[in-house]
């Protein structure tokens, strides 16, 4: 099959997933099975991909040309393959994930959650793969609306509130400032293709650089800088799968993925340092890593925790591509991958708690960790990667990360990521060591807790478990992200 | 031989229809034969603009008087693509309109509803099609008088007063219109458009050239509903007939537009905008009708109002557009007609085939409908996007072109102005289809069905035409640009 139609096939077969779960929708099992045989097709696609790709074919197609010189074209890249793989392989294992959370809890309009995750999907890898600002805009923008009844699937009024700050956020920044950014970069440039070397060279006044930057920065609100994070906290009244693969990984990272494609394709790196274009504004980066860990410290929401967790690790890849490195791209590029498995993790965790106990307060969990030693075993990986111990996967980024900082010399920078990670054992760590050694508050066992269903036990093995062979074989993903910070 | 008589044929037949469809007899019959025509029309009407790109401007004297003395009726790509427009729009109209009418409209007044249709539809055809000033106004009148009867058709009593309000702005605009007609035939001594063109430019200095100018414009902006000046279409969209709001939505606003931009950069001299402060009051009017009527959609309860201030927004684009005054901002203005006539057109036949079930379309009584009826609900959503300027959709490609004009002019204003428009927008589209999908059904409802095929298909393929023409604009693009060509502007 032709390298090209290859790509649009990965975001056809999601699509037709969903139709398929429509048509599905009077027979639970068979309607999961079509999930189950979707997300795996996708999962060895991507992997048929991604090794032809790093054999050396290239892959291009363009889809149409609404405007003279403005086309919806996919190619692939280092990166966008990098984020694809994260995507591709974490969608089957959240699909197992979310069989045994939906069923368990018996959450309402079921199959109305499974299309709308599977065309999610597909949006996500129509960012993925997206071969200009424009392509890549219309995606993201579909990703926000595809993902929105996700958000309000409970249909409560919390959910409706959280919902409408979702889109009010996300819609307002992409239409407000994205959208300005790429019309003024199609205005000075004549090109919205991503480049290597970037487009702007020559095009631009570099005093105005740092301001249109700025536009990118703030209008890729899914990226969750500080002070356009709140949608995120929001959303996280969605069910679980949808906080762990959505807004743990697909939706934050499109985020953070676009800002890396602008940085290294739009910018260029090397005219980002030779200009300093981001000199000031990396510190809103800065201040969002250690606010937002700040902030998680004071939520007793578990999950409100991780996503405040959330916004403070995107913006270390903010931060990344602010420092714009060769080194610092590499570990900007290489977080995408080593926090998507960490985290999700932590949101698999906090899930099965919630399916088994009904408890979403981290005040309540003393006690628990010896009914559910293999959830609270999956919450420690997920942190120690998150914080970046060795022998887990998370060091490499922040490891990298760390050696652009002093690459560029910015060794307050360098203090900023220290400090955060101080942030992140202290807010982190306590919740299991609360459910391991903590006394229940009246004084009661759990005898009768038992660990959640099996389908979602194996989906947190998985991920905890790559956490720790990412740290041994950090490739592909090493390997891509090199490739991704040489801008090819 | 038939090439040559096209455009007359596309008037005369509408016109010697309308009173035949008045004379069937009750029944489907005049829905019949407002059908045949309106298609057999836009057949003509995409012959003549194929005629018109291949061989070039086509004149034809009427009754075989030579002009400037006898009418003429002179069809380049400007009219025929106009003449194309409401043609289409009509021809998708019909078949939607044979189960809408017969349900809000009383049965013995079928026969004359077809029949003004037939005759405002002529009136519309006719005002893209003449050469004449003079005829332009007599069309004016044709469209304008059936429109009055034709919306207070509506069910409700308001539907009288609104129409009786239009009656008198729609008056007023009329004779300002002739009045500035009057006061430059007194001066240049001829109503033919091109010799009108010839002989403006050596009086142009005249305060009384200059006078006329002010009321021509003054009477299309209030036919054209142009902020300020807006205040009777909201009460005219809402208490109308469903068929009538989506007709003049798609096309009564979009011919004005015409006439104006025809007035502006043909008629007069194409720097006649730039030279006196007509392109900055447009401008001002684009920027203050954008926000101030996006604002007023999200405050209505009523669906079809919230459409109704929506289109007065969306003139503000075509406003911004006129006022820039180069080729590509007017590009962005027939780009944006035309797709505008297709947005709207889509989302007033779907609110109608809310109304078709049932029988309102307030905010509060539509509740958890789009769970019902899925086909039509999807319709909203897709031209609620098209609305928001979503990309894919044809809305986004005009507001794509604007924006860059306004970047192109350094005019930032207008720039903050067209995106803040796009989120308002994307607010009270919100609203729409919150109400209808995610709020619990009203138990005074009965449950409903999707509605018959024959509406969602209409429904459907202008659905789609917002989404081909959002993803291909060779046509439109392609042909706005060749229209302001031929219009006097040309790219720098």
């Amino acid at each position: 099959m032709s390298a090209g139609s290859l790509l649009l096939i990965t975001i056809l077969l999601p699509l037709l997933g969903a139709g398929g779960i429509v048509a599905a929708r009077r027979n639970p099992d068979v309607r999961e099975g079509v999930t189950l045989v979707t997300a795996s097709l996708l999962a060895v696609l991507v992997a048929i991909i991604a090794n032809r790709f790093l054999n050396g074919e290239s892959f291009f197609v363009t889809i149409a040309e609404p405007l003279p010189g403005i086309t919806i074209s996919l190619k692939i890249e280092a990166l966008g393959m990098l984020f694809a793989l994260v995507a591709g392989t974490l969608w089957l294992v959240t699909s197992v994930y979310a069989i045994g959370y939906m069923r368990s809890h018996n959450e309402q309009n079921q199959t109305g959650f499974f299309a709308a995750f599977a065309i999610a999907i597909s949006c996500t890898m129509g960012v993925a793969f997206a071969d200009n600002l424009f392509t890549l805009f219309l995606f993201y923008e579909l990703l926000t609306l595809s993902t929105y009844p996700l958000v309000t699937h409970s249909g409560t009024a919390e959910a409706k509130k959280g919902g409408r700050l979702y889109l009010a956020i996300l819609l307002g920044t992409s239409i407000g400032l994205f959208l300005l950014g790429i019309l003024i970069t199609w205005f000075l440039s004549g090109t919205v293709t991503f480049q290597k070397g970037g487009v702007l060279t020559g095009k631009i006044d570099p005093a105005w650089a740092g301001p249109l930057y700025m536009l990118f920065l703030f209008g890729i609100g899914k990226a969750a800088l500080m002070p356009f994070h709140r949608w995120l906290p929001a959303a996280m009244v969605a069910p679980t799968p949808v906080s762990a693969l959505l807004h743990a990984v697909a939706v934050v990272k499109a985020g953070v993925f676009t800002l890396l494609k602008v940085t290294i394709y739009i910018f260029g790196s090397d005219f980002i340092l030779s200009n300093d274009v981001t000199g000031g504004i990396i510190w809103i980066a800065a201040a969002t890593i250690l606010f937002a860990s700040l902030v998680a410290m004071t939520k007793d929401n578990l999950k409100a925790r991780l996503a405040y967790s959330t916004i403070s690790q995107l913006s270390y890849i903010a931060l990344g591509a602010m420092l714009a490195s060769k080194s610092s791209l590499v570990g900007a590029s290489m977080h995408i991958a080593t926090h998507a498995f960490a985290k999700i993790s932590l949101f698999f965790a906090a899930g099965a708690i919630y399916v088994v106990t009904n408890k979403k307060l981290i005040s309540e969990l003393n006690g628990l960790g010896r009914a559910m030693p293999v959830t609270f075993s999956v919450f420690i990986v997920g942190a120690l990667s998150v914080v970046g111990v060795p022998l887990f996967a998370g060091v490499w980024s922040k490891w990298y990360l760390g050696l652009g900082a002093v690459e560029t010399g910015q060794l307050l920078l360098l203090g900023v990521l220290m400090l955060s990670s101080v942030l992140n054992i202290a807010y982190l760590l306590p919740i299991p060591v609360r459910a391991f050694f903590g006394k229940p508050a009246d004084g009661k066992q759990y005898t009768k807790v038992k660990e959640a269903p099996i389908t979602i036990l194996l989906a947190m093995i998985f991920t905890s478990s790559s956490c720790m062979i990412l740290f041994f074989h950090p490739n592909p993903f090493y390997l891509l992200a090199t490739l991704a910070a040489k801008g090819h | 031989m038939m090439q040559g008589h096209l455009c007359i044929l596309l008037v005369v037949i509408p016109l010697f229809a309308a009173p035949i469809a008045a004379i069937l007899p009750r029944g489907r019959l005049p829905w019949a034969a407002a059908l045949i025509v309106t298609s057999v029309c836009f057949v003509l009407a995409g012959m003549q603009l194929w005629s018109v790109v291949q061989d070039g401007v086509v004149s034809y004297e009427l009754g075989g008087w030579a002009p400037p003395w006898g009418i003429e009726y002179r069809i380049d790509a400007v009219n025929a693509f106009m003449a194309l427009i409401v043609s289409g729009i009509a021809a998708v109209t019909l078949p939607y309109a044979l189960l809408s009418a017969e349900k809000e409209i009383p049965e013995h007044l079928i026969p004359l509803f077809y029949s003004a249709f037939l005759l405002c539809f002529t009136g519309l055809l006719g005002i893209t099609l003449t050469g004449d000033i003079f005829n332009v106004f007599v069309f004016l009148e044709i469209s304008s008088l059936s429109s009055y009867a034709l919306i207070s058709l509506g069910r409700k009593r308001q539907a009288l007063t609104s129409a009786y309000q239009y009656l008198i702005m729609g008056t007023l605009g009329a004779t300002f219109f002739l009045i500035g007609v009057g006061l430059i035939y007194s001066q240049t001594g001829t109503l033919n458009m091109v010799d009108l063109a010839a002989r403006l430019p050596q009086v142009s200095s005249l305060n009384t050239i200059h006078t006329g100018f002010a009321f021509i414009i003054t009477g299309i902006a209030l036919k054209l509903a142009l902020f300020p000046l807006h205040l009777w279409l909201p009460n005219a969209y809402t208490y109308a007939p469903s068929v009538i709001t989506l007709f003049l939505s798609a096309t009564a606003t979009k011919v004005a537009v015409y006439v104006m931009l025809r007035i502006l950069f043909s008629v007069f001299p194409s720097d006649f905008v730039s030279t006196t402060p007509t392109g900055d009051l447009f401008l001002l009017s684009g920027i203050a009708g954008i926000i101030s009527a996006s604002v007023y959609a999200i405050y209505q309860v009523d669906v079809k109002r919230l459409l109704a201030y929506s289109s007065v927004a969306q003139i503000g684009y075509i406003a911004l557009g006129i006022g820039f005054a180069s080729f590509t901002s007017l590009t962005a203005t027939l780009v944006h007609l035309f797709n505008h006539a297709l947005m709207k057109g889509a989302l007033f036949m779907a609110i109608g085939s809310i109304i078709y079930r049932v029988g309102k379309c307030h905010m509060d009584s539509i509740h958890g409908l789009g769970r019902q009826m899925p086909w039509t609900f999807g319709a909203i959503i897709v031209g609620g996007f098209s609305l928001i300027g979503v990309p894919g959709t044809a809305g986004f490609i005009s507001k794509w072109y604007l924006v860059l004009t306004a970047i192109e002019q350094d005019s930032w204003i207008s720039v903050v102005v067209i995106l803040v428009g796009s989120l308002l927008a994307a607010v009270y589209i919100g609203k729409l289809i919150e109400a209808l999908y995610f709020k619990p059904a009203v138990d005074s409802n009965p449950a409903v069905n999707e509605v018959p095929f024959s509406m969602l298909a209409p429904t459907w393929i202008l659905v789609l035409a917002n989404i081909y023409f959002g993803l291909n604009t060779e046509l439109t693009v392609g042909v706005a640009e060749h229209a302001i060509r031929v219009l006097g502007v040309t790219a720098e």
